[in-house]
């Protein structure tokens, strides 16, 4: 298949190591990748903070980049949300007929990164290796907005040599909830001290998520406790293997 | 003394922007423990009864079509509220904001008063409807003093405190806390320690109000438009001897609490307990249509208050607001809430109904922090009984407050600029660059994990208070796409 990538701001900016680990997945998986150069961002960031105004022209942008593609993988499950809950509504704002459809036949063929593996190509089993014990944060838009279910921990499950072992409170936000925390910087100091001490509570050398902004979150905070545990993103533990561990 | 305690009344037109208010909270850590237990418990209970119901998405479903139906045809319904309220022998007031209300509510207790000087006194039940217009403060000024005799709103009263929680009002203290108010305010130095206790003293303090005072004001959980029956449900039955001991019976009730028929109670009936306090049923349900010969108030009368709901109701968007049958199990599933309790909200309405309720009530003059005091972790959106979208209402809000801005905020200006930079791949490309340059005086490299940012200026020094940053790296994904080639290398 020829996979879109959407690779988000973000990660682009701050993360290039997910988009190679997502590169290197779905190409030992047989499939072919693009990079639509024009991307840059989904709009989230304005969105959400209440600049919808300014988040508005950034769907036709989305769209233009990605009108052809047989699937778009985004390796992170907040601006799948984003794309999926919001760009109707703003495409009708905009109120431009041929925006509207074009939105309309692109989103089902959107995916966060996992739930590409598990629901669009079935499977749970991708072939890596990582020889570490590992906690999985489940990420509220991955949790409610896009209902992954278990999906990444199926994924978890598969990969060979790993101790896979469960967070206490897997539903309760780290915390993070993008501008909140500068803003709500006190609130949100208080709910990221409980997800450490859980992810502490584990015992994990790691912890995993299916999108990085929780995990800066949270690593800013074992990093600053010093606690020597490290986050990494799913598509980098799936994109490990036997030859090349990480 | 309790933080709480230092409170006057929750006002949002006097309160504390919320990260102010919640920063006072945070530090009170009887209190936090107080309300992560209480959330909690109720938490556990209501995620067991609700998955009892093998159809509880349909009646969520249900609760939710009939209170958008209610809403988009209110001014028919309310109408039809009011002649069937007459009709039974009840008198209909409509009060179209707080000043109006609380002159109405006064005028009837004074005329109440049987022996002609006008009652100085009233038995209060169920209603933060008229904690939201601070009706008691209106009464005492007026010379009438109103009892609380919801066990919890008791509470709250005797501790000179206010409500933190829409059904559990004083969650946010423990039982030493609530003996230690009985002590002193009953004069009982003797009280003991255990429920049965505490129960006792209060049902002790309170049927001497209920047998001696004639006139009793009430709340509303819903208002019945087929009937025009009021209803009412509690956990202890004192709201029964409000509605049936006194002569006169006053409800105050938003005219967002309207139903069209009798038979959705059968619908809301589930969704309310199971989701407010985790009981399949309330022990108490109520309804009361007029007035009977000899059985129950001999007169009564219903308040209809607008107070800005139907500027909530013109707008389209944040209309689904209204449907809310306060409940409070987005307060307890929220952890902001769960962090700072009810009292950094600077109103009656806390927690995530509250953080959109509230801003639209003051018509966004007030309260502009309330719709960013969330993570949009959408965990209210997911218990929500009436299926109502905090989170999109939340975003919807958040760009009223914006549009209030001016265009020379630091925040607006960076945020506008950041937009025209995503609007171009070179500009994108370009920042990213700069952003490496920008970033490079504040890198530390003190170990051997790569360079970290441990503080950084203005508004952006809450990222790292507790946490670090870790710097930019060298290569852009983009970078090493172009370097790599489509193909692989
Ligand atoms: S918004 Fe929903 S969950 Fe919150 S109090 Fe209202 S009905 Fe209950």
């Amino acid at each position: 298949m020829r996979v879109a990538l959407f690779i988000t701001c973000y990660n682009d900016t701050l993360f290039p190591e997910t988009g190679k680990a997502v590169v290197r997945v779905l190409e030992r998986l047989g499939h072919t990748v693009e990079f639509p150069a024009g991307q840059t961002c989904c709009g989230q960031m304005h969105w959400n903070t209440g600049y919808q105004t300014e988040a508005l022209p950034l769907v036709g942008r989305f769209v233009a980049q990605f009108k052809g593609a047989e699937a778009v993988v985004v390796p992170s499950s907040s601006c799948v949300a984003m794309i999926r809950d919001h760009y109707p509504k703003m495409a009708a704002e905009i109120g431009d007929a041929k925006l509207i459809q074009a939105v309309e036949e692109l989103l089902p063929r959107v995916f966060e990164f996992s739930e590409f593996l598990t629901k669009r190509l079935g499977l749970e089993d991708v072939g890596a290796y990582y020889p570490h014990r590992v906690t999985y944060h489940a990420s509220c838009h991955g949790l409610r907005n896009l209902g992954l279910g278990d999906g990444p921990q199926r994924l978890l499950r598969a990969v060979r040599g790993i101790d896979l072992v469960e967070i206490e409170g897997l539903e309760q936000c780290c915390g993070f909830g993008g501008t909140f925390a500068v803003k709500n910087a006190d609130v949100s100091s208080a709910m990221l001290a409980e997800k450490t001490t859980a992810v502490l509570n584990t015992g994990a050398e790691a912890c995993t998520a299916c999108d990085n902004s929780c995990l800066m979150h949270i690593q800013g905070a074992l990093h600053r406790q010093r606690t020597g545990v490290r986050t990494v993103h799913l598509a980098e533990i799936l994109a490990s293997e036997e030859a090349v561990p990480r | 003394m309790s933080r709480a305690a230092e409170l006057t009344v929750l006002d949002p037109t006097t309160s504390p922007a919320f990260p102010v208010a919640a920063k006072t909270m945070l530090r009170d850590a009887q209190l936090r423990k107080n309300v992560r237990h209480a959330t909690e418990v109720i938490q556990n209970k209501r995620a067991r009864v609700v998955g009892e119901m093998p159809d509880w998405q349909q009646l969520r479903e249900a609760g939710r079509q009939i209170r958008t139906h209610t809403m988009a045809n209110l001014d028919f319904y309310l109408e039809e509220f009011e002649r069937n309220c007459t009709k039974a022998g009840g008198v209909v007031h409509w009060a179209r904001d707080s000043a109006e209300a609380k002159q109405i509510v006064t005028a009837l207790v004074k005329a109440s008063g049987s022996g002609g000087e006008g009652a100085t006194e009233v038995i209060k039940i169920k209603s933060m409807t008229t904690e939201e217009i601070h009706l008691n403060q209106a009464l005492e000024a007026a010379g009438i003093h109103a009892y609380e005799t919801d066990l919890a709103e008791l509470i709250i009263q005797l501790g000179h405190d206010q409500p933190s929680h829409i059904v559990v009002p004083a969650l946010h203290k423990n039982r030493q806390q609530i003996r230690e108010i009985f002590q002193r305010e009953m004069n009982l130095p003797e009280l003991g320690e255990k429920p049965e206790d505490l129960a006792d003293a209060a049902r002790r303090f309170l049927r001497e109000k209920f047998l001696r005072v004639k006139t009793a004001v009430s709340g509303a959980n819903f208002l019945i438009a087929e009937t025009g029956g009021v209803c009412i449900v509690e956990s202890e039955g004192n709201g029964r001897m409000c509605l049936t001991l006194p002569e006169t019976l006053i409800t105050v009730a938003g005219i967002d609490k309207v139903l069209p028929r009798f038979q959705d109670l059968e619908v809301v009936l589930q969704l309310l307990p199971r989701s407010a306090t985790g009981e399949r049923m309330n022990p108490y349900n109520s309804i009361w249509t007029g007035v009977h010969e000899g059985d129950g108030p001999r007169s009564f009368h219903v308040v209809l208050m607008d107070n800005a709901r139907t500027e909530v109701l013109a707008d389209e968007e944040g209309r689904q607001t209204l449907n809310c049958i306060r409940c409070g199990a987005c307060q307890n599933a929220c952890p902001v809430y769960r962090q700072t309790g009810g009292h950094a909200y600077g109103s009656v309405y806390a927690g995530p109904i509250g953080a959109i309720l509230t801003p639209q009530l003051q018509k966004m003059h007030y309260a502009q922090s309330l719709p960013y005091a969330s993570s949009l972790c959408g965990a209210c959106y997911e218990v929500c009984p009436v299926k109502i979208n905090i989170p999109e209402v939340l975003i919807h809000l958040r760009n009223k407050v914006v549009e209030q801005k001016s265009s020379l905020d630091p925040e607006a200006l960076a945020m506008k600029t950041m937009a025209l930079i995503f609007r171009s791949e070179k500009r994108f490309r370009a920042a990213q660059r700069l952003g490496r340059i920008a970033e490079a005086p504040l890198v530390r490299r003190d170990g051997q994990d790569g360079g970290w940012i441990g503080w950084l200026p203005g508004i952006l020094g809450g990222w790292t208070q507790v946490r670090d940053l870790q710097e930019m790296p060298k290569e852009t994904f983009r970078d090493w796409w172009e370097k790599r080639g489509s193909r692989g290398n």
